[in-house]
């Protein structure tokens, strides 16, 4: 800036962004310290602001033996559910969306665009607007408290179609001609040159519907009812017990820190592709 | 934008899309015309006989008070969070902005709460304010404030708006960062020439060119706050006490539950669907997210 900064103003944002830093990271901090308390010190809240020494037994068994009084599935059970719905909403949607793209993008046929305005308009369709019939449909279908139930109606999707849609109009006409003078079919142009360029906008979309799929709530709620397939966000959940003094609130907040640690990890060490899926899925 | 080089194929396209269109068809065509169809059937009190009764559930949602307190609670819960979450945004991305050290270490330890699962945050942000043994409720009782969200419907919206809010800033954060960025430095440095003190420069200029990217980030929260806290308040209130964190979201969901009124749980569906649709529409008609084919 042309102006000389006063010391002031030099350290103002930096007061600012720690505080801000120190809001958002309390919550979690005090779930962190809460999970290495034994139940009494966290039930009676004499918990101090430096940790306790039961971290170890309480991961323990929480992953391996659940809680005694909500839910007694074991954590690690849930940690893999979770870890399966997010993978396969993942990886599906991004096939799907792939292949549909490519199809609209790079084909023409009648009614493409009648095609492409039906995947377009599902974006108003949210789950939220249609839950019973949606249930009904996969309990016609006999896959409530399947993985099949927890995953294939939230594979398709919208955004993913547009984005990829988005990419495939800037691939130059040359290479498909390029392509075709080499001899190459649709079948080859997709595998040996559409497919390497579209790498890392896979990649930015594998981050974003990795947390979107990590992170349901609604959907696996209503499709689960045997214990052994909650997912962790589900598990969390049943261990409050809002009334009572049932809840073992030093188990719950370890399962919280469980439960947020894989999106959160994929978020930091994947920043720079997070932050291309955001604000190119919402653009 | 038309293509001269494409592949022909007969069949080929639509086997690429059939994957898609199975899944949209099944999963959410259907289920949306059958939440349609049912917002218009009435079911018997013993569930025996369903009758076709036009717009009568519509009408009975007009003159439901019931109904009419989770549209205000909606919306006052949409505007808290909305208002808190982007001015916190939009204050850390200013500030985050100035070349200052450590900017992509701020950046990183501000945008990590986007990957809480909702409900998780909700358990989170009760753990501190739990009436008996939260840390933060504790402090509250000392200054001689009865705070009990389970008992009070205001302390209770309190609690959702702040984890909605704790959620929300980092989203809001990156987009600002990134409109920010946009905004071309010789502008600003142009203003400080002529004098215009900091404060100044923000209101006149950068305020103004922000504004695009905050409307959109308006739409985008009440998008968030209408659809995705369900798990906020399902986790933290479930609706109470006495209802008052009921959203328009969570009463479908509570009227379906217990099978006796889906015919109002579908027509409430019906009311929800048009609500998105001219959300997408002013998303879309606004922010020019370029769809036109």
């Amino acid at each position: 800036m042309v102006e000389r900064q006063t010391l002031f103003a030099r350290i103002v944002p930096h007061v600012v962004l720690i505080i801000g830093v120190c809001i958002v990271a309390f919550p979690v901090y005090l779930a962190l310290l809460a999970s290495t308390y034994d139940a009494a010190t966290v039930q009676n809240g004499r918990m101090t602001l430096l940790p306790g020494n039961q971290m170890i037994e309480n991961y323990e068994r929480i992953i391996f033996s659940g809680t005694n009084s909500t839910t007694r599935e074991p954590v690690g059970t849930m940690l893999l559910n979770s870890f399966i719905m997010a993978m396969v909403i993942a990886l599906g949607k991004i096939s799907i969306s792939l292949i549909s793209a490519y199809a609209i993008v790079f084909f023409r046929f009648p009614f493409r665009m009648a095609a492409f305005w039906l995947i377009f308009v599902t974006l108003m369709l949210p789950v939220e607007v249609r839950i019973y019939p949606t249930y009904k449909i996969v309990a016609d279908l006999q896959l409530l408290d399947t993985y099949t139930g927890l995953t294939l109606p939230l594979i398709a999707s919208a955004t993913a179609t547009l984005l990829f849609r988005q990419f495939f109009m800037t691939v130059p006409e040359e290479l498909v001609e390029a392509s075709k003078i080499d001899g190459a079919g649709p079948y080859k142009f997709f595998k040996d040159t559409l497919l390497p360029l579209s790498v890392t906008t896979m990649a930015a979309l594998f981050v974003i519907q990795f947390i979107y799929g990590w992170n349901q709530y609604l959907w696996p709620l209503l499709i689960t009812t045997r214990d052994n397939m909650q997912t962790i966000v589900i598990g969390i959940k049943k261990m409050i017990v809002t009334s009572d003094a049932l809840t073992e609130w030093q188990l719950a907040m370890a399962t919280a820190v469980l439960a947020l640690l894989p999106p959160v990890v994929v978020v930091v060490l994947m920043q720079k592709l997070f932050v291309k899926g955001l604000v190119e899925t919402e653009k | 934008m038309e293509r001269r080089a494409l592949f022909g194929g007969k069949t080929l396209p639509y086997m690429l899309l059939l994957p898609q269109f199975a899944i949209v068809v099944v999963f959410f065509y259907f289920p949306a015309g059958q939440a349609v169809w049912q917002s218009l059937l009435m079911e018997d009190a013993f569930g025996i006989s369903t009758e076709f009764v036009w717009f009568e559930n519509y009408q009975l949602l007009a003159v439901n008070p019931e109904y009419y307190k989770t549209m205000t609670t909606t919306a006052v819960f949409s505007f808290l969070v909305a208002f808190l979450s982007l001015s916190c945004g939009l204050l850390l991305a200013v500030m985050a902005d100035k070349q200052i050290k450590g900017a992509t270490i701020y950046k990183t330890m501000l945008i990590w709460p986007y990957a809480v699962a909702p409900a998780v945050a909700g358990v989170l942000w009760l753990f501190m304010f739990q009436p008996s043994l939260g840390m933060l409720a504790k402090m509250l009782r000392s200054w001689g404030i009865d705070w009990n969200p389970l008992l009070n419907g205001n302390h209770a919206m309190i609690l959702v708006v702040l984890a909605a809010t704790w959620k929300q800033i980092s989203y809001n954060f990156l987009f600002f960062l990134a409109g920010l960025a946009a905004i071309p430095k010789s502008v600003i440095e142009a203003a400080a020439i002529d004098g215009a003190k900091p404060m100044r420069r923000f209101w006149t200029i950068i305020f103004p060119l922000l504004s695009p990217t905050a409307f959109f980030l308006l739409v985008i929260n009440i998008v968030y706050v209408f659809f995705d806290t369900f798990g906020i308040i399902d986790s933290v209130t479930g609706g109470g006490p006495a209802g008052n964190t009921i959203t328009m979201v969570y009463k479908v969901y509570q009227d379906g539950k217990s099978g006796a009124n889906l015919g109002s749980s579908a027509a409430q569906s019906v009311v929800l669907m048009v609500i998105v649709i001219a959300l997408t529409a002013v998303q879309f008609k606004f922010i020019e997210r370029k769809v036109q084919y």
